[in-house]
């Protein structure tokens, strides 16, 4: 195998974890707490908490796949290989569905159509 | 890989030194599986979201549905608990490369312990999710469905929720559930719900202080709409069903598919995570016999090792659009 004597990584682990609880608490203190000033606010159609548990996710999705799937020891052209059709891929069926439910939603409150009688 | 024999002239890629972008076969497969899978896991949620946009004014509130919490019954605790599962799968997931790391160093004492806390963690989580859906499936309070579709709950003055039991009328009733023993032969219906339409009827009309709780969210408040004791008498006229809990046709929720999706997405990351779990009981029988001892590489503990992540990055997705968006 490509690498044979290997150093240990076991601090690197522990780091990591430590960063994935800190970030975890802090969802689940904005999930309770849900400040007005970003509850409230909209950007893009969606509100500031929103956002901010969405970039949340991804960096830990980012700390997962890096460090515990072992991204960072890969080589640059087996990472974009992953990570490039998945982020074009699911930023492109994310993007289509929303919009397209987002405009049935409008149909449904605009129109005479009612699902509520 | 020691087992792959090359017979062939065709060059020595990864039957020999040489690996394609530095991974072998099985990790590289083992990675595409995993691309194949998030894209499928994505579908899920990305439908989850278009049916949430699409009932964006009437989707259940999250925290409102899951917010149960082991022995502490009647507390609020909207969170804490999947906020433990997803504590206790990311610490399976430390555990697990803890175990590669071992496993790099050739140290098979270490593998085997690892290995093993990883197991005991899935296992833990799967109970969890058990005992998640069990609450999910039982309900709390109990709500009536109007013949167009729309679920109306039940609150107090106070905004507070008010279960069926404590307001139904318990006017004693004949009514026997259709099974294919005791009425036509071809069909049956499910289990009768506790009370009767009537019986809803008649004890919200007598109970002067309770109001309908429609699905609809005021967007001034984000809280759902409760209506005045007028609207709410001519609503519950409408009453169709008496829903209790969830099913896969009705729940006590609100909108179907929340209930549906609920289901389907855990459900299926549910199975992915006993499966993980299969696999890691498979591995770590080949670690105690010693097999990766002779092959001389632990990297078949590193491939599952990716499959485990893999299902904790999943559970870090679901968590955040199931119960925090």
């Amino acid at each position: 195998m490509a690498h044979e004597s290997h150093e240990s990584n076991v601090g690197r682990i522990w780091k990591v974890f430590g960063i994935l609880s800190v970030i975890t608490i802090v969802e689940v203190i904005l999930g309770i707490v849900k400040p007005h000033g970003l509850h409230f606010t909209n950007l893009f159609g969606m509100n500031l908490l929103n956002w901010i548990f969405i970039i949340l996710t991804i960096w830990k999705a980012y700390y997962i796949m890096w460090a515990f799937m072992h991204l960072e020891g890969e080589k640059s052209s087996f990472r974009w290989t992953i990570v490039a059709p998945l982020a074009f891929l699911i930023v492109y069926l994310v993007a289509i569905l929303l919009i397209e439910g987002d405009y049935i939603f409008e149909v449904f409150k605009n129109s005479t159509i009612k699902w509520n009688f | 890989m020691a087992t792959t024999v090359t017979t062939s002239t065709e060059g020595k890629v990864w039957g020999g030194g040489n690996e394609p972008m530095g991974a072998s076969y099985g990790k590289m497969m083992m990675w595409f599986f995993i691309v194949s899978d998030a894209l499928t896991f994505s579908g899920f949620l990305a439908a989850y979201g278009f049916s949430r946009f699409k009932f964006i004014e009437t989707w259940p509130v999250a925290d409102e549905v899951f917010s149960h919490f082991p022995f502490m019954h009647g507390v609020n605790a909207p969170m804490y608990y999947v906020a433990l599962m997803t504590f206790i799968l990311i610490f399976s997931s430390v555990t697990m490369v803890l175990a590669v790391d071992a496993g790099h160093q050739m140290n098979k004492k270490k593998v085997t312990l690892y290995m093993f806390l990883t197991i005991i963690g899935g296992f833990i989580f799967l109970g969890s999710q058990a005992w998640e859906w069990k609450n999910f499936i039982k309900g709390e309070y109990g709500a009536v469905e109007t013949h167009g579709g729309a679920l109306l709950q039940f609150v107090d003055k106070s905004g507070k929720r008010v279960a069926l039991a404590d307001f139904a009328s318990t006017t004693p009733e004949e009514r026997v559930q259709h099974k294919r023993s005791n009425g036509l032969w071809f069909t049956d219906e499910g289990a009768l719900p506790s009370f009767s339409v009537k019986q809803v009827v008649d004890g919200f009309k007598a109970n002067e202080n309770i109001l309908i709780r429609s699905e609809k969210i005021d967007p001034a408040t984000k809280h759902k709409i409760v209506l005045s004791r007028e609207e709410s008498l001519a609503l519950i006229e409408n009453s169709k069903y008496v829903v209790e809990g969830a099913n896969l046709h009705r729940n006590e929720y609100g909108n179907k598919l929340f209930a549906d999706f609920f289901f389907f997405i855990t459900g299926f990351h549910g199975f992915h995570v006993f499966s993980g779990v299969v696999i890691n009981i498979v591995i770590f029988f080949n670690v105690l016999l010693g097999t990766y001892e002779r092959r001389g590489s632990y990297e078949m503990v590193e491939k599952v090792g990716l499959y485990w992540h893999f299902v904790d990055l999943v559970w870090v997705f679901v968590f955040t659009f199931f119960y925090l968006v």
